[in-house]
């Protein structure tokens, strides 16, 4: 294992922000992984950390088979994550939203830049991420639809879900996306969780980054086939919404099936304490995502369903 | 006439309403053009409230010579306003970037669907921005290359001092402006002024521009005073000055003035050590137009923009 600083960025009153990679085996640029872009991602940087550890044994075992480098940059916004927000703390600017950056531009422009130089180049580029709705999934890869996208590629990784997206004018700042126009295969895993630990979604995140690596000829490993993805198209999701605002009671949790008209939450009056709102199944399905805050506003978006799919 | 452009309910015992001041002739004869005038989707931006209350206020003075319908948005992100708050509160979401949006999506989606299919059919729109809290602009329309035979010929009417013909964030698609010219209606992004702060100056500037605007349009018959002729973009280089190091930024410049290159632009400067980490040159001779108002600065940060060839060096 070779730790470096990729990116090194002084601050006015904070001690210097190094980015790290860790590379492991040598040869061809075969895969890389990315954490947390994202202040908020702390799932994110314990999966990447367990992945660290775990790739650091298969190469004391000599597991990493010949030829292939795997780099792993387990944070690439430390800064956000250490005072708790999500986006650059100065500008509120979003590294995720900077791809392919610019080395002579804003802050965030040159942090995307100096990542983005260093992972272009691989076959694989895999990058934790996180929705800009804040909820939970069931784990699942996800790829944009640039053309490019090789959906057999990402059933590899053994995960529940492969979920394809038409990639909208903001999606082409992201590193999955440019990775994509560069010729990586990009893929963005997520967990079920974001701003807090799920040990079982992280463990699964790691152990479907290791199948991958092993089904593809980079390492050698020894771990369970995992799924048969169903592949989903993102337009095929059945939102379900809110009708009112108030306190949300959820039923439902990613993952469940559930039948047309099943209760899957409530909304409750938050002065009087009586349920104003019954949200109920409009189909047949098993639940992708779901809202986790305690409040709801109406018309947000409380569920994803996959239509008339049983488990 | 104060109506509610769209009202969505809060959580506890509170909605957001967004509203518009609608502004009629005393005679309607169904034959009016029509101006919307937008402000505040970014809510650390307020310099176009000020705009918005000057321009309510000189209309109704002097309704007699309203000959078309104007309708004043204040403050399309009123959660925002209240909070001191860029983006959406709740969503963390850039209103900006959310346009055209959808009426069946969640309520940033909804709220700017709604917007959008209240503007359609005018003849012009008038986006106001006030740059962030980071960095000051003069007065200045900006627009993008694709529309610039419909648009320059409004831009060049409202006062402003400065046309950027140039795809910034502010007219990126999925802004106000973007989705709107996409959509048939000429719209323009005015930016001036700082986030958080209002320019009075700047301010009366604009109203004058607008009033010019109006009148060219025909929907104002007053008198309007006369106004200033832009420098528009394609007439120069614009020059980006970035920071090289981190720290505190201390101009040596004022904001829309010349410089000659190699000019000092400022210093950037340690404030534990006494020293300083980077003194900035002019790369080239030319005007500020944009320059930097919050002094912590990153490596990165933008300092300011310089047109070149305008100066007098």
């Amino acid at each position: 294992m070779l730790k470096e600083t990729i990116y090194t960025l002084d601050a006015p009153f904070r001690a210097n922000m190094n980015i790290y990679g860790y590379t492991f085996g040598n040869g061809d640029k075969s895969a890389c992984v990315v954490g947390p872009t994202r202040g908020n991602e702390v799932q994110q940087l314990y999966v990447c950390s367990q992945l660290i550890k775990t790739l650091a044994q298969i190469e004391k075992n000599g597991h990493i088979l010949n030829n292939h480098e795997i780099l792993v940059i387990p944070c690439v916004n430390n800064f956000s994550v250490n005072v708790e927000k999500r986006f650059w703390a100065l500008d509120k600017t979003d590294i995720n939203r900077m791809f392919p950056g610019n080395p002579l531009g804003e802050t965030t422009e040159r942090i995307a830049n100096a990542v983005f130089e260093k992972t272009k180049g691989y076959n694989y580029g895999i990058q934790f991420a996180s929705f800009h709705t804040p909820g939970d999934f069931i784990p699942h890869v996800r790829m944009m639809e640039t053309g490019h996208q090789n959906t057999s590629l990402a059933n590899l990784f053994g995960l529940p879900y492969v979920l394809t997206r038409k990639p909208e004018p903001f999606d082409t700042t992201t590193l999955n996306y440019n990775w994509q126009m560069n010729e990586t295969n990009a893929f963005s895993v997520y967990t079920s969780a974001t701003d807090q630990i799920d040990e079982p979604s992280a463990r699964q995140a790691v152990s479907s980054i290791l199948r991958f690596l092993t089904r593809m000829g980079i390492i050698k490993y020894n771990c369970h086939n995992g799924f048969i993805a169903s592949v989903i198209e993102e337009e095929t999701l059945l939102p379900i919404r809110a009708d009112v605002s108030g306190i949300y009671r959820r039923l439902k949790n990613p993952g469940d099936e559930v039948q047309f008209g099943d209760t899957l939450a409530e909304v409750i009056d938050p002065l009087e304490g009586e349920v104003i709102s019954q949200i109920l199944a409009p189909s047949d399905g098993i639940i992708f995502f779901a809202h986790t805050k305690p409040l709801v506003i109406q018309n947000c978006v409380v569920y994803q369903l996959i239509k008339r799919l049983h488990e | 006439m104060i109506k509610d452009v769209i009202s969505v309910g809060l959580p506890v015992a509170e909605s957001m309403d967004i509203k518009k001041n609608r502004l009629l002739p005393l005679t309607l004869t169904g034959k009016e053009k029509r101006i919307c005038i937008v402000t505040g989707i970014h809510g650390d931006e307020l310099e176009g409230q000020f705009v918005c209350y000057e321009l309510i206020r000189k209309i109704n003075a002097n309704i007699q010579c309203l000959n078309g319908i104007v309708d004043v948005y204040p403050y399309v992100n009123p959660l925002g306003m209240e909070s001191i708050t860029r983006r959406i509160p709740t969503f963390d979401l850039d209103m900006n970037r959310n346009f055209p949006g959808n009426e069946e999506g969640d309520m940033a989606e909804c709220v700017a669907a709604t917007i959008i299919d209240d503007i359609l059919g005018c003849d012009l729109c008038i986006d106001l921005h006030a740059s962030n809290i980071f960095i000051r602009e003069i007065p200045q329309v900006r627009i993008s290359q694709d529309n610039l035979n419909t648009l320059l010929p409004y831009s060049k009417l409202l006062n402003v001092d400065f046309v950027w013909v140039n795809d910034s964030v502010t007219i990126l698609k999925s802004s106000l402006v973007h989705s709107l010219n996409s959509l048939g209606v000429p719209s323009l992004a005015v930016e001036m002024g700082v986030g958080m702060r209002l320019t009075k100056e700047y301010g009366m500037q604009l109203v004058d521009g607008l009033f010019n605007v109006m009148k060219e349009l025909g929907i104002w018959t007053g008198e309007v005073p006369p106004i200033r002729k832009p420098i528009v973009s394609t007439d120069g280089q614009v020059e980006m000055i970035h920071a090289e190091a981190s720290g505190i930024f201390v101009p040596a410049i004022s904001h829309w003035k010349g410089i000659c290159k190699g000019d000092c632009v400022g210093d950037i400067i340690d404030p534990l050590t006494g020293t300083v980490k980077e003194q900035i040159i002019a790369p080239c001779s030319g005007t500020v137009f944009t320059l930097r108002e919050y002094p912590v600065v990153y490596t990165g940060s933008l300092i300011a923009r310089i047109l070149g060839g305008t100066g007098l060096c």
